[in-house]
């Protein structure tokens, strides 16, 4: 379950139609039994990679067969699916399906690894993101990431939030800008008194949140976070999650989870990635559903999500 | 288990906890007769330096220059100052050099092509090249040859230089890839650029590593004799090199080399003097380098 823990003053403000249906959603109880939320609440989508676009709700990504391979060899293929702004889109399924490599592909943090290549086009606010004359560290700036395993840099709290304004030249008030980032972490309470010790002094759990506060500090589009839980405690777990639910009316969230409850209670939108073999008995992940979480989890178009949702599988 | 199996279990349990027992006897009092061997022989070597050099220790060895004449008057002031003078210079020459070439290889190159790879074995070569065969290069190519700059403190700093750079590089790239990728990466996805990423993530995380390596590397460079002779740096200077282009100068290595090398034995003794001091610059850069490993080193 989902911790209640106090908002920040800054979640007081009315929301936007669609974030309010998204923060209304019940915390989905078990998906083990898969069928809390009732059959046929989402409109029907005839199955695989159908982008199931909410009328209310722009593109942030649009992608288009993307393929992407590491040293030849497909890791994730053909993956076409549009992610909303403003949402939460979870992106569920089993080991080396390709999950983190196709997030990863979102801000080019790919490039970073010398044999991946990327075919297929990623459209970011309809601008081709491979185009050849687009400066990946441009695209970083707007589309931040938070990692698996919280990585604070070995500085302090200070400056760990303050390092993104600091290398990309923002103007302003640095101490206001630290400030307001880690408001947003849903951290300032806990470390103001502390802002020039190490962050490595903090908890798992705050590490993360420090993570998440640094890459609001840039004041991102969008914030990716691969699988930001999976070395946290339910209590921190779910301090994440509120955070999440907070952040969303500012920024477009997409998250890699291996924990189904928790795809099922924060995301508006879910894509189930699979791994195919193929002829030559190699594997690569492709997605097998993408559409609203409620409707993934509840009512499935293809048999494998419904496998994987229900625990059967995976 | 059974009542008649016990003994059984027990004999087998005290057969071999003898014998293991006597093996773990044998085997840490032979590993401690190899140190003691080792340890014994630098020992007797200390004091034998010891008891002859501390006499000669005084305030006027440090300052006078070297007599041929008189070994009461004797001193190592030009040696002193031509070895600091060499480690100052080699300094600024490897620590740049020596760091950059070790982010060129950890964070630029790409290990797959191949001139990369034979730049990363011929390193791991150089750093086992024998000295002399450095000072042979100093001698053809600083000294004389291209660059001929002659017997001076920046050729012999420079062939010093050349000689450590492999291991401040080795030691370097180690420092380099012992940050963890994570924060690369996190560095990364805030929108720094790589260089950004370097000198601000990187190299602040390396810098102790860098620096130990540096002082090791000095250590080194400053005990070395062999590249000196043949750089030709001189043995007894009646000054000190007052500038680093033009001035022949000693080195305290080539100092205690003449001392030993001369027939009477009051100059002999001058050279135990002179290894005392020698040994005490050692001593406190590799103190240094302990410091600075254990006080700023970053756990992960």
């Amino acid at each position: 379950m989902r911790q209640v823990t106090e908002r920040p003053e800054s979640s007081s403000e009315p929301r936007a139609a669609e974030s309010a249906a998204g923060a209304q959603k019940p915390p989905a109880a078990e998906p083990a039994d898969g069928r809390v939320m009732g059959p046929g609440t989402a409109p029907a989508v005839e199955g695989v990679k159908a982008p199931a676009a909410a009328p209310d709700s722009k593109p942030v990504f649009a992608v288009e067969r993307l393929t992407v391979s590491y040293a030849g060899r497909p890791a994730v293929r053909e993956v076409s699916f549009g992610i909303e702004e403003r949402r939460i889109t979870a992106l569920i399924g089993a080991s080396g399906c390709g999950k983190s490599t196709f997030i990863r592909t979102l801000n080019r943090m790919n490039d970073l690894i010398p044999s991946a290549s990327v075919e297929g086009s990623v459209r970011y606010h309809g601008q081709d993101l491979y185009a050849p004359d687009v400066d990946p560290v441009q695209v970083r700036k707007r589309i931040g990431m938070v990692f698996q395993k919280p990585n604070p840099f070995p500085k302090s709290i200070y400056d760990n939030v303050a390092f993104g304004p600091r290398v990309l030249g923002m103007k302003g008030e640095m101490d206001e800008m630290v400030e307001r980032a880690l408001r947003r972490g849903a951290l300032w309470d806990e470390v103001k008194d502390r802002l020039k010790q190490n962050a490595f002094g903090m908890s798992g759990g705050q590490q993360q949140r420090l993570c998440i506060a640094r890459a609001l500090a840039t004041d991102p589009d969008v914030i990716l976070m691969d699988e930001p839980a999976s070395a946290l405690d339910p209590i921190s777990t779910g301090r994440i999650e509120d955070l999440m639910f907070e952040l969303k009316d500012r920024v477009s969230i997409v998250i890699v989870t291996h924990n189904m409850q928790q795809a099922a209670r924060v995301s508006d939108m879910t894509a189930f990635f699979t791994v195919v073999v193929d002829d030559t008995g190699h594997r690569h992940g492709e997605v097998v559903e993408y559409d609203e979480t409620e409707k993934v989890f509840t009512n499935p178009a293809d048999e494998r999500t419904e496998a994987y949702v229900t625990g059967r599988v995976g | 288990m059974s009542v008649a199996e016990v003994p059984v279990a027990r004999a087998v349990v005290r057969g071999a906890s003898r014998g293991a027992r006597v093996r773990e006897i044998i085997f840490p009092a032979s590993l401690m007769l190899c140190i003691a061997f080792a340890m014994l022989t630098l020992v007797v070597l200390l004091l034998d330096v010891a008891v002859d050099g501390l006499p000669v220790l005084s305030w006027n060895f440090l300052t006078s220059f070297p007599s041929q004449v008189f070994p009461e008057r004797s001193g190592i002031q030009s040696a002193l100052v031509g070895t600091l003078l060499l480690m100052v210079v080699c300094a600024v020459f490897i620590v740049p050099v020596g760091t950059a070439s070790a982010i060129y290889l950890e964070e630029y190159a790409d290990g797959n092509r191949w001139w990369n790879r034979l730049i990363e074995v011929n390193i791991q070569n150089l750093a086992a090249v024998p000295s002399i065969v450095y000072g042979i290069l100093g001698l053809a190519f600083l000294v004389r040859g291209p660059l001929e700059l002659g017997r001076v403190v920046l050729a012999g700093a420079l062939t010093l230089g050349l000689l450590v750079l492999p291991v401040v590089i080795i030691v370097g790239r180690e420092a380099i890839r012992a940050v963890p990728n994570s924060i690369r990466e996190g560095s990364m996805a805030l929108g720094a650029t790589l260089w950004q990423t370097i000198w601000k993530q990187i190299l602040p995380g390396a810098l102790p590593g860098i620096a130990t390596g540096i002082i090791l590397a000095l250590s080194r460079a400053i005990g070395e004799t062999a590249p000196l002779i043949v750089v030709g740096a001189a043995a007894f200077a009646r000054f000190n090199p007052n500038d680093l282009t033009s001035d022949p100068f000693s080195a305290l290595p080539i100092q205690i080399l003449a001392w030993i090398q001369d027939p009477q034995e009051e100059f002999r003794t001058l050279a135990a003097g002179a290894i005392l001091v020698l040994l005490i610059l050692l001593l406190f850069m590799n103190a240094g380098a302990i410091y600075l490993r254990n006080r700023y080193e970053q756990k992960w």
